[in-house]
């Protein structure tokens, strides 16, 4: 175990900036979101950022290639450029479980190449949440807030960052803040972990279950009468998919420029009425039914194809974000209880 | 806090259903903390009793789900509208977008609504739990912190601060006291924008909308965006967008909105308060609605039900095209 006293903590920002691009949650008009470290950033610790880093490997929207027509040629011109290693410092428990669950889908056979380049060269660096909120309930998917997964883990005390290097990209990581840090035992570390396992213990959402759902219970809701109500005030705005951190549909479009095409993707969502259109129309034509979609997609289906594993990481964005206070909290509550009552 | 309470619109909204007046209600459900409350359609006695509530959470502006509910429900739905929310209803009227015979409006009293941002902003993260109490909110945390005390006024949304009538403009009936139409200074925010230089302006609005995620929530809560087919998610309409392309696709979403609605926004600001990303989008329409009250005298939308606005209704004092767009740069 590393130790940084706060003090030193922009010198060691800067020196990792200065060999690699750094990002880390700085406050923004609307609260902290990932930013580029620069001079004079001031780092927010906030519980959670307004978006997850989801954008820094999967960006709302990116190029894939590009058509470039003369006469009757066509060019096909790669558009990718080759990454270069980044850092990302002060992610979540949740948004590094986040990281995992897009790999399942990124990562499969055939690779997306674009997001594997930027998952091969960023190094997480996470830090265990001091503060978790009312909105948080990664604890019911099995993440432990007070020891985040990461290249490198931190635990923040008063006056203290302590890190652990996990793999080699996390070593890389900590060759950049050696000047800034001196070796110390895992006491203090172990103290903020129990600090945080207590607050974790009383917070609303703390009993919140999740054996109801999973593979194989697809016949047991899709039909629920409950649908119904949980989606009836539902607006079809995409905000729910757009901050969380394990949405990953996309839409592929070309783009006509002057002398080709530019094809690009970009994040759609199942909330959408033109969401995976098909040659006979769309599969869904109510919001109830697309509504059902992403939570069935999360809760059921996910896990049906990835060993259990659910596509939620319970970040409370959702809950924070959604303009009407529909979650995905209050649906499994109420499919739940269904199932018991 | 409110002067009418949950259990009076409880009680009411039970004997209109029992004597068969109305066959559902419309209103606000309790969430799993003290502020998320969501729109919710109410059947039975028992279901209100279980989860209708009306307090200063209930922000929400109930009117467009009625474009949906007149044309479905079997009998009258009862909807319980705030001043701000009657003039939503009254334009969506004007425009013949939901079937007055089956809603029966009860207007509420509306002391401003609270916001949960602008809580957090003052308590920070956290929030356990939030008592509203005579003199102000009691907001006790997750941590081991002493209880926040924050006042009305400071809990406020923006939209209420400047809010321009406690004056129900359509109801059925009404509970509590009837209120006036304010003299809002609403239009101050506006003023503000309009003695910035244009390139100010400009730099102002890039930052706003640049951070404008494209989730298309203030449309689709907005009472005058009603639209069967939006033209932006029309793939046939040619201008359709899932993402910002860059910062001129967000400018082109947010202003052509703007426009379509000018004329027709009653200004009440559910835009702004659904921005996930805090967009004061609520100023663009405020625009509109203070040149339009300069360039065609004052109109305020929704006021009655039979208005022709002022965009679509051709007069011989209309200014020529030319005396209204004189522009405010210099591109030379």
């Amino acid at each position: 175990m590393l130790k940084c006293n706060l003090s030193q903590l922009d010198n060691l920002f800067a020196a990792v900036a200065e060999a690699m691009p750094l990002y880390l949650p700085t406050q923004g008009k609307n609260g902290a979101n990932y930013t580029k470290w620069q001079s004079g950033a001031v780092w927010s610790n906030t519980c959670n950022t307004q978006k997850g880093p989801k954008d820094l490997f999967f960006p709302q929207s990116e190029d894939l290639m590009a058509f470039k027509t003369q006469g009757k040629s066509i060019e096909i011109i790669d558009t990718r450029n080759e990454a270069e290693d980044f850092a990302v410092f002060g992610v979540r428990a949740c948004d590094v479980k986040s990281l995992e669950i897009l790999d399942r889908v990124f990562l499969s056979e055939p690779k997306d190449s674009y997001y594997a380049s930027r998952r091969e060269h960023g190094i997480i660096i996470s830090l265990a949440c001091n503060r978790p909120t009312e909105n948080c309930f990664c604890g019911s998917f099995g993440i432990d807030a007070s020891s985040p997964n990461g290249d490198v883990t931190c635990w923040l005390t008063e006056d203290a960052l302590y890190l652990r290097a996990n793999t080699e990209k996390g070593e890389k990581f900590m060759a950049l803040a050696a000047p800034f840090v001196t070796e110390c035992d895992d006491t203090a570390a172990e103290a903020q972990k129990e600090k945080i396992g207590k607050i974790m213990a009383r917070l609303p959402l703390a009993d919140l279950k999740t054996d109801a759902f999973g593979g194989g219970k697809t016949e047991e809701f899709f039909n629920s009468p409950q649908w119904e109500k949980l989606s009836e005030s539902c607006l079809g705005c995409g905000t729910c998919t757009f901050v969380c951190p394990t949405c990953q549909c996309y839409d592929i479009r070309d783009y006509k420029t002057n002398d080709g095409v530019v094809r690009y993707r970009c994040w759609d969502s199942c909330m959408y009425s033109e969401f995976t259109r098909m040659a006979h129309g769309n599969n869904r034509n109510s919001q109830k039914e697309r509504f059902r979609q992403r939570f069935m997609h999360k809760l059921v289906y996910f896990p049906e194809n990835n060993d259990g594993v659910f596509s939620c990481v319970g970040c409370g964005r959702c809950l924070a974000k959604c303009p009407i206070s529909m979650n995905i909290v209050k649906v499994m509550k109420a499919l739940e209880g269904e199932q018991n009552g | 806090m409110q002067t009418v309470n949950t259990q009076t619109l409880i009680e009411r909204a039970s004997a209109l259903l029992k004597d068969g007046t109305v066959s559902a209600v419309l209103g606000w459900k309790r969430g799993e903390f003290d502020y998320d409350m969501t729109p919710a359609v109410f059947t039975t006695e028992e279901e209100l009793s279980a989860g209708f509530v009306y307090n200063d959470f209930c922000g929400a502006n109930l009117s467009k789900y009625l474009l949906k509910k007149t044309r479905e429900i079997q009998g009258k739905i009862l909807v319980f509208l705030k001043p701000c929310d009657t003039y939503s209803f009254n334009q969506l009227l004007t425009e013949h977008r939901i079937h007055r015979e089956n809603a029966y409006v009860i207007g509420v009293p509306c002391n401003g609504m609270a916001d949960i941002h602008s809580i957090r902003k003052i308590t920070g993260e956290g929030i356990a739990r939030v008592e509203l109490t005579d003199s102000g909110l009691l907001v006790h945390t997750l941590y081991d912190d002493a209880p926040v005390a924050v006042s009305y006024e400071d809990a406020m949304a923006d939209r209420c601060k400047t809010c321009k009538s406690k004056k129900h403009v359509a109801y059925d009936e009404l509970l509590g006291e009837e209120g006036d139409v304010l003299d809002s200074h609403r239009f101050d925010e506006v003023a503000k924008l309009e003695a910035m230089t244009p390139d100010e302006r400009f730099a102002f609005w890039q930052g706003e909308l640049s951070r404008c995620i494209r989730c298309n929530a203030c449309r689709d809560v907005c009472p005058a965006c009603t639209c069967e087919k939006c033209v932006f998610d029309n793939p046939d309409s040619g201008v359709e967008n899932k993402a910002p392309g860059g910062d001129f696709e967000e400018k082109m979403f947010h202003i052509i909105r703007a426009f379509h609605v000018a004329g027709r926004c009653t200004d009440c600001g559910e835009c702004s308060r659904v921005c996930p990303q805090d967009i004061p989008l609520h100023l663009l329409n405020r625009k509109f609605i203070s040149d339009i009250n300069k360039t065609y005298g004052e109109y305020q939308a929704g006021e009655t039900a039979d208005q022709r606005p002022p965009l679509v209704n051709f007069t011989q004092n209309d200014p020529e095209p030319s005396d209204v767009v004189k522009g405010g740069h210099d591109h030379a």
